[in-house]
């Protein structure tokens, strides 16, 4: 890390920046170990009582009653999977084909007016697309398809709609990254665009784009304020797509206000849970992205 | 000695992260903490209180009954505040009735039933009983809403209606009475439970058991479900504790809690 220090101490300018570089090494580190810090203390909290209940039931039990001590995470495990599932099936399609007419099938205009906007939907808190939900998506739920509105349908719709920013600008970013040559070539061994799309430029870049459905992913697992307003919540596996549903996040953020004791306890096992998850889709992310980097 | 062992007391909670009370204390500055549906209550109590002693403090901490007991019984704080009756072990320390609160069963304007039984009450909350049609209603399911587990209110519910049976899995839950009134407000097929105070126009309480939701009904026993709200304390409230108090029981103190759409313990 230091230069040939050429001797003890050096010029007066050769002590500034080794103290400089000093002080951002200890800010860096700084950063970091906030990370390590909650994560030993979400562990240190939340797997206690995972061990003293026993993993299986923890994690298979259908029952949450934390008042009885029954602690099953089960309907929220499946539920932040089938609350993400839906908002991938609707997210994906929509989200490729607009990084796709993005670059591809749009001109320079169309690409500076619609990109931009793009970008603003990222930038829309999530309380407002639940806001949004409730008041327009679940009434009209409701009325068209019955049951209660707040539903699995809704949750996955309005979480399909909040990951579709970081679809396509992922998307974007690596099918711009495809050398020129790739599609100059295509187009001229005869294929068509649309040819050249689905059979050039997408392999090509492939791995970017699971990438940003991976994050994607991250992001609809995480998303707790917009879910907790529109999935209705209850703690039993839906059975149906208009049935309500509570996720990882949820039973967290709507229990912990009260919650003591083993309780409490619980909720950070729920974080654990999602902790995990979370990691395991961001550590595919990064592999994938770090084969595309390896790529030619 | 004993200021050192309420320092550690406090890095202890601290520690825990347990909400409740922490802070400093002087003998001019009384703590509470717990239950939240008392909290705003508590917080009136204590501006007209602190407006007549300016120089006496008063300070309100939620955290949740639960919460606010136990740190009344670890003497973080002086008095705590329980929405629900004491059980078990928390009944060795003093309670003190200061309000009640009626628990509404709040349908949709628009639901023809007007009254229920607390047993169906209790049916539909358990998940047995799933549509209108047989109550008299519409022919539609039901939505059922419920608080989430934790929750003061739903602690009161339970105890109230549903006694030893659960609510079932698949009811709606939110995070306050608020929420729950908002759905019950947009869904015609709805049913949900809010403290009778936040009763709107936009829904309708229940009969229950042919007795309306009202303030006679429930001074003369008819309507049951009602909770009390509590201050407990260990042993007899002392000092500014007793003043306070004092002032809560006093007539001008029910006034308040009239005022606010609680019912007056006289």
């Amino acid at each position: 890390m230091d230069g040939p220090a050429k001797k003890r101490g050096g010029t007066r300018l050769e002590r500034n920046d080794r103290l400089v570089r000093l002080a951002l090494l200890v800010i860096a580190f700084s950063a970091v170990s906030v990370l390590v810090v909650i994560t030993v203390f979400i562990v240190g909290q939340g797997t206690p009582i995972m061990f003293r209940y026993g993993l299986k039931s923890f994690l298979a039990g259908t029952s949450w009653y934390p008042s009885e001590k029954l602690f099953g995470l089960w309907p929220m495990i499946v539920g932040s999977l089938f609350v993400t599932a839906g908002a991938l099936v609707i997210g994906v399609p929509f989200g490729l084909s607009c990084a796709i007419v993005l670059t591809e099938f749009s001109s320079k205009r169309v690409r500076s007016i619609i990109k931009p906007v793009i970008e603003l939907l990222a930038g829309i808190p999530s309380v407002v697309y639940g806001f949004i939900g409730v008041i327009i998506l679940v009434p009209f739920i409701r009325t068209t398809f019955g049951g209660p509105g707040l539903s699995v349908l809704a949750a996955s719709i309005i979480l399909g709609i909040m990951i579709l920013p970081t679809i396509i600008s992922i998307s974007v970013d690596s099918l711009q990254a495809v050398p020129p040559s790739y599609r100059e070539g295509s187009i001229a061994l005869g294929a068509t665009r649309w040819q050249t799309v689905k059979m050039v430029l997408f392999p090509a870049a492939r791995s970017g784009i699971i990438a940003s459905i991976i994050l994607g992913m991250g992001r609809a697992v995480g998303e707790t304020m917009a879910t907790i307003m529109i999935a209705g919540n209850a703690a039993e596996v839906p059975h149906s797509l208009l049935a309500p549903v509570r996720t990882l996040t949820s039973n967290v953020a709507l229990e912990m206000s009260y919650a003591t004791g083993e309780h409490r306890e619980a909720l950070f096992a729920t974080g654990v849970v999602l902790f995990v998850i979370i990691m395991v889709l961001n550590t595919i992310a990064n592999a994938t992205s770090a084969r595309r980097r390896k790529q030619p | 000695m004993t200021r050192y062992r309420l320092a550690l007391l406090l890095l202890a909670l601290g520690v825990a992260f347990s909400p409740g009370c922490r802070g400093g204390r002087s003998r001019n500055e009384l703590t509470l903490a717990g239950s939240t549906s008392i909290q705003p209550f508590a917080d009136k109590w204590a501006e007209v209180f602190m407006a007549k002693h300016p120089d006496l403090g008063i300070n309100v901490q939620g955290g949740g009954s639960s919460a606010g007991i136990q740190a009344c019984k670890s003497g973080a704080c002086e008095i705590g505040m329980a929405s629900r009756e004491l059980k078990g072990d928390e009944k060795d320390l003093t309670e003190i009735v200061v309000a009640r609160d009626g628990l509404a069963i709040i349908v949709h304007p628009s639901n023809p039933v007007r009254g229920l039984k607390v047993a169906e009450v209790k049916q539909i909350f358990s998940g047995d009983l799933i549509g209108w049609k047989p109550l008299g209603g519409p022919d539609t399911r039901i939505t059922v809403v419920t608080r989430e587990e934790g929750s003061g209110t739903r602690g009161a519910f339970q105890e109230l209606v549903m006694g030893k049976t659960r609510i079932f899995r698949g009811a709606i839950t939110e995070d306050s009475n608020g929420t729950v009134r908002e759905i019950v407000t947009h869904d015609p097929a709805a049913i949900g439970f809010i403290s009778l105070g936040l009763v709107n126009a936009q829904v309708r309480p229940l009969a229950l058991d042919g007795a309306a939701a009202n303030d006679e009904n429930i001074r003369n026993g008819s309507y049951r479900l009602v909770r009390p709200f509590l201050f407990v304390s260990r042993g007899e409230p002392a000092g500014l504790a007793k003043q306070f108090v004092d002032f809560v029981l006093s007539d001008e103190g029910q006034a308040l809690v009239r005022e606010e759409g609680l019912l007056p313990i006289r």
